[in-house]
């Protein structure tokens, strides 16, 4: 559905002590749209990203999932998610993506992709089986399904890892660096997953520093620096001649 | 060799191995659940329960199971609450006293060890298990209670074996178990040596077959440790 709002989020701020790490972050993502977030490490883009789905909790602005906003609490101290059943709710709807992929190291892979289904969203076994093996079709790893994730390279892990996140029906994608832990001859494959999704018409926020990636498959760009956007449009604009000086010079470091 | 005399021995030890098993299992039972309920109020995030649990921990760690066992036998004996409560028919049985005490104890120890494999769970896991929409209960039996088990298996499996030894001490609350029984014939006989071998021999026997029992349940939860299976 085209032109439904799938993610909204207004002026988000966040510190760690007296460090201010995002200084006022909106960025709303409609059906459909693939979004990289660059900048340089510190910037805050991985916190950005991990505030949305509240791995850590934003001090102030609001997020909206899907129309639904999530209530929290900003009292006096700490701020804090008003009910964690909401929280919950929201999270099973954001796919999350980790750098380190962050596979149960307990389960196999199969078991991996279907425990969210079946203990969060508590869905029928044989169901998210099936589902499950679809899953690890569409990305390629069909075969290792009853392996467990150390037996597996990183590229393989964090396409498991995708497909987990894919499991769970999400109504957007949170990318966090997706490919940075991996093996310069790995990372194609994951991209390769990634863009096929993007294609299928997931809604994706990719924190990354493929450039690649970043003008060639996402419809937006965002670039962040020392907590704030500094300038966003599409891959076009932002990689020809219209981007700010210090966007111009970060991408300059990737050229050569 | 006094053949006769050393299977006459074994026998009456044997038929104390029952005693010996009942006072094992359940202390280790008993205190396993027990352990649980203290490592959750230890790392719960409540100041005041966790304060308790470390008291807990540090009493029954830091003193001798011997004296807590004659707290517990002599000791609650002396007030009259108990004698007069509904429990006194239970607690004045020197049986129950001794599986008390040992549950008590080990429960102390074993939620240190519970914990120590809480700690070695990788955070990143648990953040996985948040990000799809886990917390609570859920996510402690799901993803936490597994991994942080298998941790603390190695160290546990300890725990489990010096429980069997310290049974002996029901002993000394004359509880009939195996070291107990071993004592007593030593008193009619005089012959130390045999029969106490014969003793430690018994026990060496049960410790023998609880630690395969560990090693078996610690080789079927490594499955992902392990080296992959080799194609054909």
């Amino acid at each position: 559905m085209p032109g439904v709002t799938r993610l909204s989020v207004r002026d988000i701020r966040k510190s760690f002590g007296a460090h201010e790490v995002l200084s006022g972050i909106s960025l709303e993502a409609q059906d459909g749209d693939v979004i990289s977030v660059l900048g340089a490490s510190g910037s805050g883009k991985s916190t950005f990203l991990r505030c949305i789905n509240l791995l850590e909790i934003a001090d102030a602005g609001e997020i909206w999932v899907d129309g639904e906003q999530i209530r929290m609490i900003h009292g006096s101290g700490r701020s804090r998610p008003a009910s964690q059943k909401q929280v919950d709710h929201i999270r099973s709807e954001l796919g999350m993506v980790f750098q380190s992929f962050n596979l149960w190291s307990h389960m196999t892979i199969l078991q991996n992709i279907i425990e969210g289904p079946v203990h969060v969203l508590k869905r029928p076994r044989a169901e998210a089986v099936s589902e499950a093996e679809a899953l690890l079709e569409k990305v390629g790893i069909a075969d290792k399904r009853h392996v467990y994730p150390a037996h597996l390279s990183g590229g393989q892990q964090q396409r498991a890892a995708i497909a987990r996140a894919l499991a769970m029906k999400p109504k957007v994608m949170l990318f966090d660096e997706p490919t940075s832990a991996l093996d310069p001859e790995l990372v194609g494959e994951v991209l390769r997953v990634m863009r096929a999704l993007a294609e299928e018409g997931m809604t994706m926020l990719v924190v990354t520093h493929e450039m690649s990636f970043a003008r060639n498959v996402s419809n937006r760009v965002v670039f962040m620096r020392e907590g704030l956007v500094e300038c966003t449009g599409t891959p076009d604009e932002m990689f020809g001649d219209g981007a700010s000086p210090a966007f111009r010079q970060f991408i300059g470091h990737f050229a050569n | 060799m006094d053949f006769a005399f050393l299977s006459e021995t074994t026998m009456t030890l044997l038929a104390a191995v029952p005693t010996t098993l009942a006072l094992f299992s359940l202390s280790v039972a008993i205190g396993g659940l027990l352990a649980l309920l203290i490592v959750w109020m230890r790392v719960g995030g409540n100041p005041v329960l966790s304060a308790f649990a470390k008291g807990y921990i540090f009493v029954f760690r830091g003193s001798p199971l011997l004296i807590q066992m004659f707290l517990v036998f002599y000791g609650l004996a002396q007030f009259k609450v108990i004698r007069d409560g509904p429990l006194w028919p239970l607690l004045r049985e020197p049986f129950v006293c001794a599986v008390l005490s040992l549950a008590l104890c080990t429960a102390g120890y074993s939620a240190e060890i519970f914990r120590g494999g809480i700690r070695s769970v990788s955070p990143r896991e648990i953040e996985a298990a948040r990000s799809i929409g886990m917390s609570g209960f859920l996510l402690v039996r799901r993803i936490i209670a597994p991994i942080a088990f298998r941790y603390a298996l190695p160290s546990y499996s300890t725990e489990v074996v010096l429980m069997m030894k310290s049974t002996s001490l029901a002993s000394l609350v004359t509880v009939w178990e195996v070291t107990g029984v071993a004592q007593r014939l030593i008193s009619h006989s005089y012959r130390t040596m045999e029969v106490f071998l014969c003793a430690a021999i018994i026990y060496l026997i049960l410790n023998f077959i609880v630690l395969q029992a560990m090693a078996l349940l610690e080789r079927s939860l490594s499955k992902h440790l392990r080296a992959p299976p080799v194609k054909p």
